[in-house]
């Protein structure tokens, strides 16, 4: 082949493969604009006003196709498939409690994304916010709405990277104050002061006292119920092969995400109850696999999101293992019951 | 053949060779001083070319999935990647081998070191559009390494053929030209696919088919445009023949013996990368948002500094070059290891970081060149860089358990002991015989 040849090839050749590369991006944005209308029999979607002190609500990320989409969003705890009202506050993850909302957002930068999370007020105003490392995943308020946390996943910067990690950050409300990374609390495992570069928090979850709180910590492969204390600025293991937890609101219980085995190695988590007195694990009624940090909806009932069309919805199952999980709202993720954890009365 | 290639290299490299070559003072003197002074217009071989740019594209290519992969499980599939990292040891180990064998079918029948490395670039670029269909992580995890296996079998045959297509005198700088070629690609990788994710919502899939196209470019390039065989020198048939066993037994020649134990003692000291941005993060408080931009300050360097080193190498010895290397390795744990905060710390780090890679990396091939036969260049390289990508893997392994148990402090001032031990060592073992 001569010199002319070989460019020619590679020139019609090119010409194809930019054709095909433009068509796919096209093709994904034409998708975005479709997105941005709302889909016949999706839910019906107003703006308003959305508060976190309305009693009887429940407000959650409206993932439905349409102009609303990825706001925080409040429907009436007793009919969450009915009208959705709409607040304008974008959030990837969310949770609200005592009037104090913590939002995780996406800031779109010229070259690529950055997260922070935003201390909300009662009217969704922004109190604060702080510098997320990573792509946000689970959000907490504690019961007084004084302290928030939240998680991020960190990593994949190496070649084909897939070495993740997990940042675990505290923030005291009223001060301020903030811990970015539980790694610095000292880890008290098996009675001993313990060490290890591995170590990875997530999910944590409030108690009412506003000293204690729980997450997971997982270090060599494995995963642990850290109970932790925000004075004493330390995390002590309680209960093996648990992520995720979520404290009942009469503090005594926790639901969890526990690996299963013989489950698919992508999707091998379980819901649980863990009764804190006895240390006795109760599976719940959902067959399916669950990734989310579930949310106690009242003292008898748990509620979380499995994937679904719109991105996820959101099912709630009784929290002492039996009945049946029942779907409560479809394109909804993250959800707070606020002004009281019970239903609209 | 290649020599004559490498004798029409375009004026126009040659003028962006100038500019970022070495303080000219040197440059010129030492010009003057050379014989043929006028080859420095013939700087880089055309085949070195067209392997650059198959490096960059390619690297554009695999970087924009690399930069999107956490942000397309977390967010795109809803997994929690967690676990995901501890199968990265073993691709890596499983890598390693697969350059042992892709150097060595490269070599059998007479050097396929175009074909063999073209399988490599084919089969990291079919894997783009498999990412669109995998969907759990269990499947991704195998699109992964069938990748890493593209990536591993085409990597001992692209620097053979580099080497294979310059002159004893240039290869470093062919090999500065190549790195920083293939760091530019790096570079460009993640900005493609930030502007596709910018355009669309969630268009992970154009991600994946874009990328896929620019690999189809890739492998189109090195089809197109880089001669295949090999040059037949009249020395060809005295060599020894291009069997696993020969390969080896390159070991015995004694420069080539001297070269991998010292990048192998050199290796164990070098710890990976992740740990020294986690511990310029911790040490020296580098704000977790910029967590992610540490590795392209290392790219950064290394880019401006591959050729210049390169070039510098060829003047004044390869050995010099990389052992000097490594002394900026050193001097980056040291400021490590120091307590004096500066805000310019970070910079000097990863400036360090990068100049270490510069001066190693591409300089350490052209040194193994020097000492491997033509028949035999693909599995020579394959043998050193395995050797070296191992005993990293050691020191990594080694690393985080001494982390683990000592602390990062402990962990980063026993490799700083170390590796001024192997340098030293590497010093008075690589210093007698420093042809060129």
């Amino acid at each position: 082949m001569t010199v002319r040849t070989r460019i020619l090839v590679l020139l019609s050749a090119l010409l194809v493969l930019a054709g095909v590369g433009t068509a796919s991006v096209l093709h994904a944005s034409a998708r975005a604009e479709r997105r941005d209308q709302a889909q016949a029999g999706g839910p019906r979607i107003t703006s308003g006003k959305v508060t976190l002190t309305q009693p009887g609500r429940m407000v959650f990320r409206n993932m439905a196709w349409g102009p609303h989409r990825d706001e925080l969003t409040t429907v009436p705890a007793s009919d969450p498939s009915g009208p959705r009202t709409a607040s304008g506050v974008k959030c990837l993850r969310f949770y609200a409690a005592a009037g104090t909302g913590v939002c995780l957002q996406a800031v779109h930068g010229p070259v690529s994304d950055t997260y922070r999370a935003l201390i909300l007020d009662a009217s969704l105003h922004i109190r604060a916010h702080y510098d997320v490392p990573g792509i946000p995943s689970r959000a907490r308020v504690s019961p007084s709405g004084h302290y928030a946390a939240w998680t991020a996943f960190v990593g994949g910067d190496s070649y084909a990277g897939t070495d993740f990690s997990t940042r675990a950050a505290i923030v005291d409300i009223r001060t301020g104050a903030l811990t970015p990374s539980l790694e610095a609390y000292r880890i008290v495992k098996d009675g001993r002061t313990y060490h290890a570069s591995d170590v990875n928090f997530w999910g944590v979850t409030f108690a009412s006292d506003d000293r204690t709180f729980y997450a997971t910590l997982a270090t060599k492969g494995t995963t642990y119920l850290v109970r932790g204390d925000l004075r004493a600025r330390t995390v002590t293991t309680l209960h093996p092969n648990v992520e995720c937890p979520s404290l009942s609101p009469d503090g005594t219980r926790i639901a969890y995400k526990k690996r299963v085995k013989g489950l698919p190695k992508d999707a091998p988590w379980h819901l649980y109850v863990l009764d804190l007195r006895t240390m006795r694990e109760t599976p719940l009624a959902e067959s399916r696999s669950v990734d989310d940090q579930a949310v106690w909806r009242d003292e008898h009932t748990v509620v979380y999101a499995l994937p679904g069309d719109f991105g996820a919805d959101l099912y709630q199952v009784p929290a002492d293992g039996t009945g049946a999980p029942r779907r409560i709202d479809s394109a909804a993720v993250s959800p707070a019951f606020v002004g009281g954890t019970g239903p609209a009365s | 053949m290649y020599v004559a290639d490498s004798r029409a290299g375009s004026p126009k490299l040659s003028t962006s060779l100038e500019q970022g070559g070495p303080p000219s003072a040197t440059a010129s003197a030492d010009g003057a001083a050379r014989p043929c002074a006028g080859r420095r217009l013939t700087a880089v071989a055309p085949t070195v070319l067209a392997l650059g740019a198959v490096s960059l594209i390619t690297d554009v290519s695999s970087e924009m999935v690399t930069a999107v992969l956490p942000l397309y499980l977390v967010t795109g599939l809803g997994l929690s990647p967690l676990g995901f990292g501890l199968l990265d040891g073993v691709y890596n180990g499983f890598s390693a081998l697969v350059r042992l064998a892709g150097g060595h079918l490269a070599d059998r029948g007479g050097g396929r070191h175009k074909w063999v490395a073209g399988l490599g670039y084919g089969i990291s670029a079919l894997c783009k559009p498999l990412l669109l269909v995998a969907h759990t992580l269990t499947p991704i995890g195998l699109v992964l390494a069938a990748d890493r296996t593209g990536k591993g079998l085409r990597t001992a045959p692209r620097d053979a053929l580099i080497s294979l297509s310059s002159t004893p005198e240039t290869r470093g700088r062919a090999f500065g030209v190549h790195r920083a070629m293939d760091t530019a690609g790096a570079l460009l990788g993640p900005l493609v696919a930030f502007l596709i994710l910018r355009a669309t919502v969630d268009g992970y899939d154009a991600v994946f088919t874009v990328s896929f196209c620019v690999a189809v470019t890739g492998v189109l390039v090195l089809v197109l445009f880089v001669p295949g065989g090999r040059a037949h020198s009249p020395a060809a048939g005295d060599g020894p023949r291009p069997t696993l066993r020969a390969a080896l037994a390159l070991l015995h020649r004694r420069d080539l013996r001297r070269l991998t134990v010292c990048a192998l003692l050199l290796g164990l000291a070098t710890v990976s990368d992740s740990f020294v941005y986690l511990l310029l993060q911790r040490r020296l408080g580098v704000p977790d948002r910029w967590f992610a931009l540490l590795p392209l300050g290392t790219a950064a360097a290394f880019l401006l500094l591959a050729m210049p080193l390169g070039r510098l190498a060829d003047k004044v010895g390869r050995w010099r070059i990389f052992l000097a290397g490594h002394a900026a390795l050193l001097l980056a744990y040291a400021l490590l290891l120091t307590s004096w905060h500066a805000a310019a710390l970070p910079y000097a780090v990863l400036a360090l970081h990068g100049g270490f890679y510069a001066a190693t990396d591409g300089v350490l091939m052209a040194a193994a060149s020097d000492s491997v036969p033509e028949e035999l260049r693909s599995s020579g390289l394959a043998v050193v860089q395995t050797g070296q990508a191992l005993a990293r893997f050691a020191c990594s392994l080694g690393f985080g358990a001494v982390w683990t148990v000592w602390g990062d402090r402990t962990a980063l001032t026993a490799s700083a002991v170390a590796l001024a031990v192997c340098a030293a060592f590497s010093l008075t073992t690589l210093r007698p015989k420093g042809t060129a």
